[in-house]
């Protein structure tokens, strides 16, 4: 069986005059979890929902799990799971029901509870749809998403709304899954859970791949120029070197000792990306601004 | 999508059998009989509300008429009519428009379920509620009122055809009629107000003989005024005929009504079923 869960190869859509992806190539090795960044209106939905074979593309070659979504059938679906977006609607029955029920469509499902337990609904069980939390819903999204046992899982933008406790026992979850060896395709707004869950990442803005990578080293940011910033007789300074150190130690000269207020900065996740994102006119916007700010959660409010 | 892998031979653990269309069709039959269940509102103004007005007409309209013939049975077979569009049209109209819009289908299609048996288990649950509409009306007319039941082999068959084919038309009626609402709540619109209008104008609630001919004429276009003739054929005495708009029963014409309904609402269906709202494509 191939290695590699998804190829892409130049896939274009046009939504009337709007060419929303225009020309991307992607590769996800089998077992991996690759994350899909990228502004509303980017295009990363609508190359999910290709790949998914929920929406039919323009040009450009597209194979997941060995097969053309376009025009694969139901066994092919049953390898591949999908957990939507937002809230859908579910039969109006308890949790293990739903569970079974879903299993059902598939020709070698989980045992229902186990998934259940999987999930962290092991306590809901018996709980109706009705009486259960956002995040709790959403696990039962992804019971019914993976009790197939897909060997390919699209989680799309799975945490939003969630609390920060939530979200990190999510993670763990999907943890879980990506070792048992499902392989992981993620869309999400959160630069934190991007860094959290995946191996790689691939930014995409206006239809087009900005960048790919690891979140360690996603456009150039591990080289990337540091910003060592200081205060001289009451004034910010600020100087941006490919030799953090070096600077350091001609300031610890200068200043005959401790440097006032000194600060050394690497950009963050959402800075690159942010950088990435941004249009070619204002480029490096995001690097040029104040270095000092941790990661805020501007940039996906 | 491809009915083909259904049927491929039993080969080793590599490739096992997908689930079949019937089987799954089936449980997801059970699945929405314990969903109906489940909702009171649909249980009590949808399932029982021909048997309130049988039980309200019964009672007060009980001698208004000249005929030696009691309230419960004229009305009875215009309410079996009403209960059984209102479990096939009016429940498929609205809640296939609700799953539409709430990325309930769009969800299946995220499965490996065959979409027939999507409708296979539509079907299980339209029968379902259908044969409990009849068995309601007809326990409450006999029990309560002592209404007069079919007695008669021939009656009986009269009754099973209509009861099939106006079924089988409303309900393709119904999952079309789906698609024509943008909005859970423009599916009442579409769905509810027609079928109260078609109540009142195909001698439902006011008796045929009551109304006039325009009004008749425009009715007998839809599926209600023809189910409801059928199944006063297979209720009343033959004397009762004789009130009928053309002075008989005419099945004949029933049948043939019944019957292209069913045909249009064929062709309707795969035509304008979508798994999926315009807004996500």
């Amino acid at each position: 069986m191939s290695e590699t869960a998804i190829e892409v190869h130049d896939l274009r859509k046009r939504y009337g005059g709007n060419e929303a992806v225009a020309g991307i190539d992607l590769s996800v090795p089998r077992g991996e979890v690759f994350a899909l960044l990228g502004p509303n209106g980017a295009g990363k939905s609508t190359t999910v929902e290709i790949l998914e074979g929920f929406r039919r593309r323009d040009d450009g070659t597209v194979r997941v799990l060995g097969a053309d979504p376009g025009t694969a059938g139901r066994r092919w679906r049953s390898r591949v799971g999908v957990v939507w977006q937002g809230e859908t609607m579910l039969p109006q029955l308890t949790v293990r029901e739903v569970v079974r029920h879903f299993a059902g469509y598939h020709p070698l499902p989980h045992d229902p509870d186990t998934v259940i337990d999987l999930v962290g609904l092991g306590g809901r069980a018996r709980a109706r749809v009705t009486s259960l939390s956002g995040g709790q819903r959403r696990r039962l999204d992804v019971a019914l998403g993976i009790v197939g046992g897909p060997e390919l899982l699209f989680l799309d933008e799975p945490t939003t709304g969630f609390d920060p406790r939530a979200r990190r026992d999510f993670w763990e979850m999907v943890g879980g899954l990506s070792r048992g060896g499902t392989t992981i395709v993620l869309t999400t707004h959160y630069l934190e859970e991007a860094e959290a869950l995946a191996d790689r990442v691939c930014v995409i803005a206006r239809g087009r791949v900005r960048a790919q990578g690891s979140p360690s080293t996603l456009g150039g940011r591990a080289s990337a120029r540091a910003t060592v910033s200081w205060t001289d007789g009451g004034e910010r300074r600020e100087t941006r070197t490919d030799e953090p150190t070096r600077v350091v130690g001609e300031l610890a000269t200068l200043f005959s000792g401790e440097v006032p207020e000194l600060s050394v900065h690497r950009p963050t996740l959402e800075e690159v990306y942010l950088d990435l994102i941004s249009d070619e006119g204002d480029g490096g916007g995001a690097l040029d601004r104040d270095g000092g700010r941790s990661a805020g959660r501007r940039a996906s409010a | 999508m491809s009915t083909a892998t259904e049927h491929t031979p039993p080969s080793p653990a590599a490739s096992v059998r997908l689930p079949g269309a019937l089987r799954v069709g089936l449980s997801r039959g059970w699945l929405e009989i314990r969903e109906f269940a489940h909702e009171w509102e649909s249980v009590i103004f949808t399932f029982s509300l021909p048997s309130l007005i049988l039980v309200m007409f019964s009672s007060v309209f009980d001698g208004m008429f000249g005929t030696d013939v009691a309230a419960v049975d004229y009305y009875l077979p215009g309410l079996v009519a009403m209960g059984l569009m209102s479990v096939s049209f009016q429940t498929l109209g609205t809640t296939v428009a609700n799953e539409r819009e709430r990325g309930g289908l769009r969800r299946l299609r995220g499965t490996p379920m065959p979409p027939s048996a999507y409708f296979v288990g539509k079907t299980v649950l339209v029968l379902f509620l259908a044969l409990g509409q009849v068995a309601l009306l007809l326990g409450v007319a006999a029990l309560a009122f002592d209404a007069r039941l079919p007695d008669d082999p021939a009656s009986w068959a009269t009754l099973a055809w209509v009861f099939a084919l106006g079924t089988v038309a409303c309900s393709l009626l119904g999952i079309a009629v789906s698609s024509l609402a943008r909005s859970v709540r423009s599916a009442s619109g579409v769905v509810v107000l027609p079928f109260l209008v078609l109540q009142f104008v195909s001698g439902i609630f006011v008796p045929v003989a009551a109304l006039p001919d325009r009004v008749l004429d425009a009715a007998s276009l839809f599926p209600l005024l023809w189910m409801a003739q059928g199944l006063r054929a297979a209720f009343l005495p033959a004397g009762m005929a004789a009130l009928e708009h053309g002075g008989s029963w005419d099945l004949p014409s029933v049948a043939l009504a019944l019957g292209a309904w069913c045909v249009v609402g064929l062709a309707l269906v795969p035509l304008t079923f979508r798994w999926r709202t315009r807004k996500d494509g």
